[in-house]
């Protein structure tokens, strides 16, 4: 599956109307010399399923450029190097997939929390007010763009009410300092988390209600279960084992880069690199990143599969 | 002794198209150790009235009036006004039900053991290890081969009358003195229904308890009741001992359901007879008797009284009581 996307992705970039190597060398760069030289340090000379081989031998056995005095050296998993930003695609991403983890992981905690608890709360009340508030929750949520809540939620909650201190500095690391992490990464989080929040509580919503109305939510009434036994064990438990599934594709979809997100806070997360990549038309990087995505979703796709048959017992293979 | 005693019960759904009146005014008792069945049609009001006894229905959605006096060890209890936490204490230990569909019935994640062991301890204040030895107990009762392995099996591993067998092991869990199986077996094939109905019939005897046993099949009522109660448009309409009813059914519809049983002493040629027409709307009842737009016989009755007039339930021999203007005066 992987090598299909690989290829794919690969194939796209060989045949888009670039010039790789006389992109490395500059914009007011029209030397031929210097573009033959580079594209034979790169290997764009070789033939395509060459490089295509050498792409794939270097994600296993790591890869050098060039030789002599200029030979730089990938070790692997070596994705490339690219040559604008003058450094092994493996290291950039490196770089900035912990940003975009970081990021991913607190908004899904966050709008986990809130819209599985939101979504219980409008289904146990329905018709009361605590399910009209989330009706309206919902609305604005899945409404507002995540760049306009991001900088909604800067001017107000941050610059105007003061109620959280302006995230300052750049990014570090959680085990440098965790509690600049939080401080910078909290208002992404809950821009990210409002969204995503907002489907949660409504898809929560409906998956409560209808499973209360199955028979065996009428079988464990009829056996005498306090109604809070009922919603905590019986309903809950069917009506979110499709959340796992959600929660799981949403999570690798964020892992691919939350690119408004991080271009709003300034985030150096892998949405931001692959932005950067694609208004540099930096192939190298293009080719990763997208790989890189792809390898998330797949692999998320598994592991959210096999939870699911922790959930379900119908899903295990006798 | 008197066990339970339903006095006028209603309940009313309102819809935006209009009240529906699910249950109307239906009044029977039911003695220790009896086997009460309820037949009817579709949409007769068979389960609601069951659902009201158990106060299965939610209270937002419908109105239920009239009383249901439960003979409990704590004495006499009318199940409609006490608080819910109380009516808890009743439901699955006092009165339990098995419903039409074991599939759907049964919860999917969990095993048949946490789920009979689960019904066990709520009523008890004992270890699990208890309520487990309990479990595998009553599933060896109902007939589940290797009950103590099986007990980890989820619903999904069992076939269809396994599966209804599973449900009455937990509702028999906490021996209940009233059983209400609705439609037991309209889910199951046939073979599997008579087994069923079998097992119901001796762990009634083995457990002392009543049974409400709401059927839409005649042959199983047969079989299984002492007393009958016809259900049509939400009102009882003819009620009397099985064999009685058999016998000498007085209402027009009860002929008419029982000349609809394909019976060994007909011609395997014959066509089975059937009742013209559709049971009429709940939202808007025909004036008059219910049945009466159905009625092969409303020629009998003088004037068009059939079509003005509801009758009222009346005795028409000992234990004998139906819904008809015909024979009334007899």
């Amino acid at each position: 599956m992987l090598l299909v996307v690989s290829f794919a992705v690969y194939v796209i970039f060989a045949f888009l109307p670039f010039d790789p190597a006389a992109l490395t060398c500059g914009k007011n760069c029209n030397d031929p010399g210097i573009i033959e030289a580079n594209r034979h340090r790169l290997g764009y000379d070789l033939p395509f399923f060459t490089q295509y081989f050498l792409f794939l031998k270097g994600l296993f056995f790591g890869r050098t450029f060039g030789e002599g005095a200029a030979l730089i050296n990938c070790p692997a998993p070596s994705l490339g190097y690219s040559f604008q930003q003058h450094a092994c695609v493996t290291n950039l991403i490196g770089e900035a997939l912990p940003v975009t983890l970081s990021l991913a992981i607190g908004a899904l905690f966050m709008w986990i929390v809130l819209g599985v608890g939101l979504g219980i709360l409008a289904a146990r009340f329905r018709g009361g007010l605590a399910d009209r508030l989330s009706t309206v929750f919902v609305l604005v949520g899945t409404s507002l763009p995540t760049f306009l809540t991001g900088l909604l939620l800067l001017v107000f909650v941050v610059i105007k009410w003061k109620l959280i201190p302006f995230p300052e500095g750049n990014y570090v690391p959680f085990l440098e300092n965790p509690f600049q992490w939080i401080q910078i990464l909290f208002l992404p989080w809950l821009t990210l988390a409002f969204a995503y929040a907002a489907l949660y509580t409504r898809f929560v919503r409906s998956s409560v209600i209808e499973t209360s109305n199955e028979d065996y939510i009428r079988t464990a009434r009829a056996k005498g279960l306090t109604e809070s036994v009922i919603l905590g064990k019986h309903t809950l438990r069917a009506a979110l084992a499709p959340i796992v599934t959600m929660a799981g594709l949403d999570f690798a979809g964020l892992l691919g880069g939350a690119i408004l997100t991080e271009s709003v806070f300034n985030l150096p997360g892998l949405g931001r690199l692959a932005i950067k990549a694609v208004t540099d038309i930096d192939l190298p990087i293009i080719v990763a990143t997208t790989l890189l995505a792809a390898f998330i979703v797949i692999t998320m796709n598994l592991i959210v599969d096999i939870l699911y048959a922790f959930i379900d017992p119908r899903v295990r293979v006798a | 002794m008197t066990l339970l005693s339903v006095k006028n019960l209603s309940v009313e759904f309102p819809t935006t198209d209009g009240l529906v009146q699910a249950v109307n005014d239906v009044s029977f008792d039911i003695n220790a150790g009896e086997t009460l069945a309820i037949v009817g049609e579709s949409g007769s009001g068979k389960t609601v009235t069951n659902l009201a006894i158990m106060g299965l229905i939610p209270k937002k959605t419908a109105h239920v009036s009239g009383k249901v006096l439960f003979e409990s060890a704590a004495g006499q209890v009318d199940l409609l006004s006490i608080d819910k936490e109380e009516l808890r204490n009743y439901r699955g230990q006092d009165i339990a039900m098995i419903f039409q569909d074991p599939m759907s019935s049964l919860h999917p994640f969990f095993t048949i053991g946490d789920q009979i062991i689960e019904a066990h301890q709520i009523h008890n204040k004992v270890d699990t290890k208890v309520s487990r030895n309990r479990a595998i107990e009553l599933l060896e009762l109902v007939g589940i081969q290797g009950a103590a392995s099986r007990i980890n099996s989820f619903p999904h591993q069992f076939s269809g009358g396994m599966r209804q067998r599973a449900m009455i092991a937990m509702a028999l869990v906490n021996n209940p003195s009233l059983l209400i199986a609705d439609e037991p077996t309209t889910a199951l094939d046939v073979t599997v229904q008579a087994q069923i109905i079998k097992l119901l019939q001796d762990l009634q005897k083995e457990f002392k308890m009543s049974m409400i046993l709401i059927t839409h099949d005649m042959g199983v009522v047969a079989g299984a009741a002492n007393r009958v109660n016809v259900m049509y448009a939400g009102r009882i309409i003819e009620s009397a001992g099985v064999n009685e009813l058999y016998s000498n059914p007085r209402m027009p519809y009860t002929q008419g359901l029982l000349a609809s049983v394909p019976r060994m002493d007909r011609p395997h040629t014959a066509r089975l007879e059937t009742i013209p027409g559709q049971p009429p709307s709940l939202i808007a009842l025909p004036q008059g008797c219910s049945f009466s737009p159905r009625c092969s016989q409303k020629s009998n009755v003088s004037g068009n009284r059939c079509e003005t007039e509801m009758p009222e339930l009346t005795e028409r021999a000992a234990e004998h009581s139906a819904r008809c203007f015909i024979g009334e005066n007899l």
